[in-house]
């Protein structure tokens, strides 16, 4: 097996052992963890990271990152409130939220793509515009009296079980993203592009389309996120889900997907985000305050980012030992046939 | 030319039956070497013959399992590289590292500078020392200019100088002249024989063998780690060389067949990229293999890119077979039947972190699919299917390309080209950093999709290769077209004359 291909099933297989150990350990010690209502609360909690992570970890596979994704969705919930405002019907208010959105990413995709910018200055210049024009748009103001059917949805649980109505629809992105990142051709592309992407140029692959597809799909997911936010809290505030950019990478990072590109699976970065969201549900039952939860995310980032290099030398020095210090194959002498 | 013989002078250095394993793997295996004064002494084998590890073992970075390294006679161990050098060896790399931002005398008194009164360098000196080493080289370099932007023939010789300020008494040239134009490759050679002359013992390592018979007097083979011959290199041949290397006779190197070529298959007209290329106009018919010579920066290699769409063109067109291309458009230019297996490899040619079957995949990524999704059984064979078409040496078809040897690794860049069935084949240095036997089986394999129908563009650097191989022979010069030469008329002189524009075609 390919040492990339097993470091990355380790690597996952680590992150979902760890789950597992974080979540019998909040069941067994936690007080108020194990219940269905506080599972349903982590679990929702956590469907905004989620929703994200998913095209950010085809992002970050590809060798790119969008870091406006927080304030894409703070002003896609600030335009729903401006326009609730209005009076406009919140059927038509949503597919706009989702336009802009869009919007959003095109303008981070063509800014990589056709000024060849760096994705991590680019979204970060965006990241502080976008978040100015939901305020621009939507001021101090909180909206929270939209239609309660929609809040429900949003917030409500299927009966008593821990089964947010708003996973469902989640699970279905899940496989879908599932499916284009491992078994499309699309995603192979990405894999390639990550790892090298001259030569993924010089294999015919269209790296500048895929990558601004990407983008739109972030652009897209970030403002269904925003409209998420604002339903499931029942609040449209135009600092809705700041930071949330740090928790989405933070997780993905977490979850095994290489920074520099060309390596991960979406299984991982999953176990990564309900990792991070399990940490934070603990921690707010046991009252640790908002900012301490920060510190935590941020130190769980750097974690994310060394683990897997740790692991990696580990599997180095361990295949060191078995050959004792062998030459790469390519130096050992070959018949010739 | 004095030989060195049993009653002549002490070797400088030697090896006597050197051993060394890296864990399963035997690298090297009873191997003897002599080098004496004033001899440029051939290291000849194939890829993985075990030249690398002589190599680091004579400079000190292996250390031999058993075996003596013997210095004026006396056995000497080295502990290090550090060792070497103060005895006297300096390692020549292909590549050198220097610091681009100091200037060629601070490169080579690095940690070392004369010095003035209060410890201050003292850059009359440096510079000084400098000039002495460059007159006695025979090279016209200014010890103050900086190192970046020197051409690596130039780096090169900065490093000899180096080496030289070291009191090095033997130097190891290890492919010095891979990545240098004729040029340079003769002033290199003019550099060597003026260290021979001055009673240095050169070991020089190439893959090209008419330079081993240019330079040196003496060759030493390696095969398979074992040690097969030392001999002067008087009254031997090419064909006796490539014998000891791989161990039989070679089929014909350049096994050419005769074909009738066909219709056009790609038309190039009047190709113009600005500041570039200009006006590149050529067409190579099925069955055909066109040579695209002409010298390192002439345009060649941006000519092939613009036509694969890599590149933009600014004017002009191309059609395969009749289709016209998109401009800037490889996946256009794959469609309509076009391969392009470029020059770097590592960099283009493949991912280094997938896997063999993944980077032939790559593709595939239009046809191995089902209802959208990748059939990974096609996937598979279709890789398998190459694989083991081409001969790729490989342990399992999921293990990543950087395992495989560079020959092995050209081998996947043409499997994966090859897997597309393309009409037109575009083929940028195909055999360079490769061993004769596996550019052999390159050179007949192109020959063979030729006769079945393929049109082939071939550049090359390599004159022998180009004369060898291609029906006509296209040379480049500056970003032109020079000239157009038939088989029956190519020969080193009317290519070389195009390509350094010494001839209006």
């Amino acid at each position: 097996m390919p040492e990339s291909l097993t470091r990355a099933v380790r690597w996952d297989t680590v992150v979902g052992a760890l789950l597992v150990v974080v979540l019998l350990l909040s069941f067994t010690t936690v007080d108020g963890f194990g219940n269905a209502l506080n599972l349903s609360f982590l679990i929702g909690n956590t469907l905004p990271i989620a929703l994200i992570a998913l095209p950010m970890t085809l992002l970050v596979v590809s060798g790119e990152i969008d870091l406006s994704v927080a304030s894409t969705a703070g002003l896609s919930g600030a335009v729903m409130g401006a326009l609730w405002n209005q009076g406009m019907a919140i059927e038509t208010i949503i597919p706009i939220c989702l336009v802009i959105g869009v919007v959003c990413g095109l303008v981070n995709g063509l800014l990589v793509t056709r000024l060849g910018l760096p994705s991590l200055a680019v979204t970060i210049g965006t990241l502080a515009a976008y978040r100015g024009i939901a305020q621009i748009v939507l001021g101090s103001d909180a909206v929270t009296d939209f239609p309660t059917q929609y809040l429900d949805f949003a917030a409500g649980r299927i009966g008593d079980t821990f089964v947010p109505y708003a996973l469902l629809p989640f699970l279905v992105l899940l496989a879908i993203a599932v499916v284009a990142l491992h078994a499309t051709p699309f995603g192979r592309s990405l894999f390639a592009i990550g790892a090298s992407e001259e030569a993924a140029r010089f294999a015919g692959i269209r790296v500048k389309r895929q990558k601004l597809v990407l983008f739109v799909l972030t652009g897209l997911m970030a403002s269904l996120t925003g409209v998420f936010w604002a339903l499931h809290y029942a609040s449209a505030r135009y600092d809705n889900a700041t930071g949330l950019e740090l928790s989405v990478v933070a997780a993905v990072l977490l979850g095994g997907i290489d920074f520099d590109g060309g390596k991960g699976t979406l299984g991982g970065a999953i176990a990564g985000v309900f990792l991070l969201g399990a940490l934070q549900n603990v921690m707010s039952l046991q009252d640790v305050s908002a900012q301490s939860q920060i510190v935590v995310t941020g130190v769980l980032l750097v974690l994310s980012v060394l683990g897997p290099r740790v692991a990696r030398q580990i599997a180095v020095a361990r295949a060191g030992r078995r050959s004792a210090a062998a030459p790469p194959v390519s130096k050992a002498p070959t018949p010739t046939s | 030319m004095t030989h060195p013989s049993d009653t002549g002078p002490a070797p400088v250095l030697a090896l006597k039956g050197i051993s060394k394993s890296f864990g399963a793997v035997r690298a090297l295996r009873d191997v003897s070497l002599e080098l004496f004064p004033g001899e440029v002494h051939a290291l000849a084998g194939e890829n993985g013959a075990g030249k690398s590890t002589l190599i680091k073992t004579l400079a000190g970075v292996h250390r031999p399992d058993t075996g003596q390294v013997l210095l004026d006679g006396a056995p000497v161990v080295f502990h290090g590289p550090g060792d070497a050098r103060d005895a006297g060896i300096a390692v020549i790399y292909q590549e050198p590292t220097l610091f681009p931002d100091l200037s060629i005398a601070e490169n080579i008194f690095m940690g070392r500078q004369p010095r003035k009164a209060l410890g201050r360098i003292d850059h009359r000196a440096t510079h000084d020392a400098t000039a002495a080493l460059m007159q006695r080289l025979g090279v016209d370099l200014d010890p103050d200019r900086p190192a970046r932007g020197l051409s690596i023939a130039d780096q090169q010789i900065v490093e000899i100088a180096k080496a030289l300020s070291f009191d090095a008494r033997v130097l190891i040239m290890d492919e010095p002249t891979a990545a240098l134009t004729g040029s340079e490759v003769a002033r290199l050679f003019g550099v060597v024989r003026t260290l021979r002359e001055q009673g240095a013992a050169v070991l020089f390592i190439s893959h090209r063998l008419e330079e081993i018979f240019e330079i040196c007097q003496r060759v030493t083979t390696l095969r398979d780690g074992a040690w097969i011959s030392s001999e002067p290199l008087d009254g031997m041949t090419e064909d006796d060389l490539v014998r000891r290397m791989v161990g039989r006779d070679l089929e014909e190197l350049y096994p050419k067949q005769d074909v009738t070529p066909g219709e056009v298959a790609l038309s190039v007209r009047r190709l113009t990229r600005e500041g570039v290329f200009t006006d590149v106009s050529f067409d190579v018919r099925r069955g055909e293999i066109v040579g695209l010579a002409g010298l390192v920066g002439a345009g060649r290699t941006e000519v092939a890119r613009a036509v694969f769409g890599v590149d933009r063109w600014d004017a002009g067109e191309v059609e395969v077979d009749g289709r016209r291309l998109t401009n800037g458009a490889p996946s256009t230019a794959m469609a309509a039947g076009l391969a392009l297996v470029p020059e770097d490899r590592r960099a283009q040619g493949l991912v280094m972190d997938m896997s063999i079957e993944r980077n032939i995949g790559l593709t595939g990524l239009r046809t191995t699919v089902k209802a959208g999704l990748m059939d990974r059984g096609a996937e598979r064979s279709r890789s398998l299917d190459w694989a083991v078409k081409l001969q790729v040496k490989y342990a399992r078809i999921a293990d990543t390309v950087n395992t495989l040897s560079g020959g092995n690794q050209q081998k996947v860049v043409l499997a994966k080209w090859l897997a597309t069935g393309p009409k037109v084949l575009i083929v940028d240095e195909p055999t360079r950093g490769i061993d004769v036997g596996t550019k052999a089986e390159v050179h007949r394999l192109l020959s063979q999709l030729a006769a079945d129908g393929v049109a082939v563009l071939m550049i090359s650097s390599d004159l022998p290769e180009i004369l060898g191989m291609a029906d006509r022979v296209l040379v480049m010069h500056e970003g032109r077209l020079a000239a157009e030469i038939p088989r029956t008329d190519a020969t080193e002189e009317t290519v070389m004359a195009a390509a350094t524009g010494r001839a209006a075609a």
